[in-house]
């Protein structure tokens, strides 16, 4: 794309007089809107004719990087194949023009299609019922959480509010807790990367009465299946809490181990990553929550009707798709990818737990620190390659983390070639660190300077023209 | 093996499970204790061919009925323009996720800026995020963020006549936040500014939320609300219907802190409830207290105009559990729905379509009033929705219109809230009246 002819923002393109749209004739008559109800101030909205709108966002596209363009290996993010027989369904008429609110007697397709989801889900996870309100994974998380504390309150059990998370955890774990007003206790991690079964002790010891929830991945997010898990659910039983499962890491248990099964008693899944529905450049996602029996009646209402329709339907079409007997092979075929390229790797990359993973497994940046080369140089150069970056300075209990997950859909041949990328980089490094250092050198645009959007934040166009005016 | 999703041939998996160290699949799980290792079948159909999955789909379509839609009540059959699906479904956008490498994302975050751009011109704001996953959640945000920006205060009031809807998410955060939540009684159908000043007076209030349109499709007259709540350190969170600013008084013109609200109705399709997109707007004061993702624009190292995710220290990945919110992603693709929208419908087109329901509400309502056996509520203007109460059995008569193929508005204490959008025909129209006279 040339970004000097289309690198424009739509306002840049508006001129007055101009239409994009079309509207029936008003058979109505005259009903004017009385001016007391009237914005006094015009809305300043583009004005442009249709081929300019689509030629604008399609060039716009073309200055991004999805599943479609090429491997985005984007740990703990799970991008796998979006099929697209999962939209054409999304789409069909039948289903577009529901309203939420009309009578169930009207909608016995889609209620169907909810229970046969539900039904599905119970049986990969091995829990009773699911709520789909929850719109994404942290919203999951959330309610969740609040499934957990309306639990305790219920048996009015109301000191219960903390919640023990791993050290290791996703960001958005502590701050559900905070949003669903719990604590947050911190278990360390062991040498292995695992719970540090002598410190959750210690803080079971310690914290008993208080504790409303353990809150886990499993496998963690180094990519490491947490073994002592039936001990860990034990020993949060036993004093009372409940055990809740980050589904984030989800696909490689797919056929392998069902989080039910592991001792945990309310979960979510990201549809959007497990059951392959688009990342839409970040939402929308869905994240139903599952419990076991009993607990449903303590899902609270955190959305008013069926949670994102849409996304239920193509994570549906997905598990159909698969079936009984492919579905079983999602995560024993991830877990494979990942190690393939955490053995191909090893010897250039820190690996600082070198042991089996999951689907996903993180670098402590390269072997040799020497060159000054950090993992945001190896992140940026591999854009250079055409690949998307793995996860960068995630988990932070490593200084230079690079968390890869190359999901099952990737091939051999793919692999191989990020492979001999990441070696190749490694290489350049050290005969030339500046060429990495300065990286990209291909993409639209270079290293932006993030320092100086926070400073001054400009983040309308009005604001931007009147910087101009300045 | 050999399945669509699944490259790997024979030759690979064997040359791949030697480099990881294993003889055979299984053996990548030796960690799980057998204990809790599945072995089973799952309880599933087998797999089915892409043919199958589609009739399935269709099968299930055919199952709902198709109504011609005079609902509302935060959800409207605005018409979808063909433009829309069709860029959505470029794949760079569709399946791409959230824009940390900028140099790769520029599409998604130069859509975002304008969408934020966008967003903040409807409502008249200084500033909007990237969006929110819908109206009801975007306004227990704004409800947190009142809170969180107050000193020491924990009372939200709320409209009495607010959706109930969006009200029980907001009293589900509340009770987990230990927020107090008052609701204002309902005068005449509408909010009245001397119980809020009463209450303001009491103290300890945070902010105060008030709905445009309210429940009833009532257009409020909030004159004089921000300068009670700005006189008691409260903030003014004004929820609106996103399409009807393109005509109404702007939450910015009331002199509201923080603009809430969905954008379905910016031609979004009601697929049932979802996706749809929650939008937040507010005075550049609050930028650090808002939640979600915002971009901003910056330069790049050659010097280029590029836009950035930015902000980010009020985020959960940096903040943790003193983030101002947990929401990770937002509503991207839906966000990405609304911008061509508005860039297709422009200044002018937004306003059109606005009109356009506004008169063909107004038709329905006179032509209801005209059959002697409907009458309005209350005397208050009203926009694309309104309040009848039905002299007969209700329940028959929406059950009656469900079988002439008409979804008759929505059941409502002791009548009908109906609403009409630009796609509703004169003869729908019509009809609906003929049948509503029986």
């Amino acid at each position: 794309m040339n970004s000097r002819l289309y690198g424009n923002l739509i306002f840049e393109l508006s001129k007055e007089g101009r239409k994009g749209y079309s509207l029936p004739r008003n058979n109505f008559g005259d009903y004017e809107i009385p001016a007391s109800m009237q914005r006094a101030e015009e809305a300043q909205l583009p004005e442009c004719d249709e081929l300019t709108v689509v030629r604008h966002y399609t060039n716009l596209s073309n200055n991004n990087f999805g599943v479609d363009t090429g491997f985005y290996p984007l740990g703990s993010c799970t991008m796998k194949y979006n099929p697209k027989i999962n939209e054409e369904i999304a789409a069909l008429p039948q289903f577009q023009n529901l309203h939420p609110l009309q009578p169930k007697s009207t909608v016995t397709g889609v209620r169907a299609l909810m229970i046969l989801l539900e039904k599905s889900l119970c049986a990969l996870t091995g829990l009773a019922h699911f709520t789909f309100k929850p719109y994404a994974g942290a919203h999951g998380e959330l309610t969740g959480l609040m499934t957990i504390d309306n639990y305790h309150r219920s048996r009015g059990d109301m000191q219960r509010k903390k919640v023990i998370v791993p050290d290791s955890a996703h960001g958005t774990n502590p701050a559900s807790a905070a949003v669903c007003g719990l604590e947050i206790i911190e278990v360390k991690s062991d040498a292995h990367g695992l719970v540090d079964l002598v410190d959750l002790e210690r803080l079971v010891e310690l914290e008993g009465p208080s504790i409303a929830a353990m809150m886990m991945t499993n496998p963690n997010t180094l990519g490491l299946f947490e073994t002592r898990i039936p001990e860990i659910a034990k020993l949060i039983h036993d004093c009372g809490g409940l055990m809740y499962y980050d589904g984030a890491n989800l696909n490689p248990m797919l056929g392998a181990s069902r989080p039910g099964d592991m001792g945990f008693d309310v979960m979510h899944i990201n549809l959007h990553k497990t059951f392959s529905t688009p990342h839409g450049g970040g939402g929308p996602g869905s994240g139903p929550v599952g419990v076991r029996e009993g607990l449903q009646e303590f899902f609270p209402t955190v959305s008013p009707y069926h949670g994102n329709f849409g996304v239920m339907m193509r994570a549906y079409a997905y598990i159909l798709s698969l079936g009984c007997d492919q579905i079983k092979m999602v995560g024993p075929l991830a877990t494979l990818n990942a190690n393939y390229i955490k053995e191909s790797l090893k010897d250039v990359y820190e690996l600082p737990i070198d042991t089996m993973c999951c689907h996903e497994f993180v670098f402590d940046g390269l072997k040799d620190k020497s060159t000054g080369v950090t993992t945001m140089d190896v992140a940026k150069r591999l854009l250079d390659y055409g690949y998307h970056a793995p996860t960068i300075y995630f988990p932070l209990l490593f200084h230079e983390s690079l968390m890869i997950e190359p999901t099952e859909n990737e091939s051999k041949e793919t692999l191989d070639g990020f492979i001999a990328v990441m070696r190749q980089i490694a290489e350049e490094a050290k005969t030339d660190p500046d060429l990495v250092k300065s990286a990209p050198h291909t993409t639209p645009i270079g290293r932006v300077d993030d320092v100086l959007a926070a400073k001054h934040p400009v983040v309308t166009y009005r604001q931007l023209k009147n910087e101009i005016m300045k | 093996m050999n399945y669509k999703y699944f490259p790997q041939t024979e030759e690979d998996l064997k040359a791949m499970m030697a480099k990881a160290g294993v003889e055979k699949l299984d053996d990548l799980y030796a960690q799980i204790p057998e204990s809790i290792r599945f072995k089973g079948n799952y309880e599933l159909p087998m797999s089915m061919c892409e043919q199958e999955v589609r009739q399935l789909f269709e099968k299930l379509g055919k199952e709902n009925r198709q109504l011609t839609c005079f609902a509302g009540m935060g959800v409207y059959d605005h018409y979808t323009p063909s433009v829309i699906p069709s860029l959505l479904q470029r794949s760079e956008f569709l399946t791409s996720y959230t824009p940390y490498q900028a140099e790769i994302s520029q599409g998604t975050l130069h859509y975002i800026f304008e969408y934020q751009s966008m967003m903040a011109e409807l409502t008249g704001m200084d500033i909007s995020n990237a969006s929110m996953y819908d109206g009801t959640t975007a306004c227990a945000e704004a409800m947190m963020m009142a809170v969180a920006a107050g000193k020491k205060v924990n009372k939200v009031l709320v409209t009495g006549c607010m959706n109930p809807l969006t009200f029980e998410v907001l009293e589900t955060y509340a009770l987990h936040q230990g927020i107090e939540l008052e609701v204002l009684p309902i005068r005449d159908g509408t909010t009245c500014l001397d119980d809020v000043k009463a209450r303001l007076a009491e103290g300890g209030v945070a902010g105060v939320i008030l709905q445009q349109p309210n429940i009833y499709g009532i257009v409020e007259d909030f004159t004089g609300f921000a300068d009670a709540c700005h006189e008691q350190k409260a903030l003014l969170i004004i929820d609106s219907v996103a399409s009807d600013l393109a005509v109404l008084k702007t939450p910015g013109e009331w002199g509201a802190d923080i603009a809430v609200g969905d954008g379905q109705s910016l031609g979004i399709p009601m697929l049932f409830g979802g996706p749809y997109v929650g939008y937040m707007c507010c005075t550049e004061k609050l930028i650090r207290k808002m939640p979600g993702r915002i971009v901003g624009m910056t330069k790049d190292s050659r010097d280029q105009r590029a836009f950035v995710l930015t902000l980010q220290a009020r985020e959960q990945h940096i903040r943790r559990q003193k983030a101002t919110s947990n929401i990770c992603s937002n509503q991207s693709l839906m966000a990405l729905f609304v911008t061509i929208y508005l860039s297709l419908m422009g200044k002018q087109g937004l306003k059109e379509a606005a009109k356009l329901s506004y008169a063909g509400a107004h038709y329905l309502c006179d032509e209801l009033l005209k059959t002697g056996r409907f009458h309005l509520a209350f005397d208050k203007p009203f926009f694309n929705e309104f309040y009848v109460k039905y002299d007969g059995d209700a329940d028959t008569l929406y059950q009656r219109f469900i079988e002439e193929g008409i979804l008759g508005g929505i059941r409502l204490e002791e009548g009908f809230l109906f609403a009409v959008t630009e796609k509703r025909t004169k003869e729908e129209i019509d009809n609906l009246v003929k049948i509503a006279a029986l």
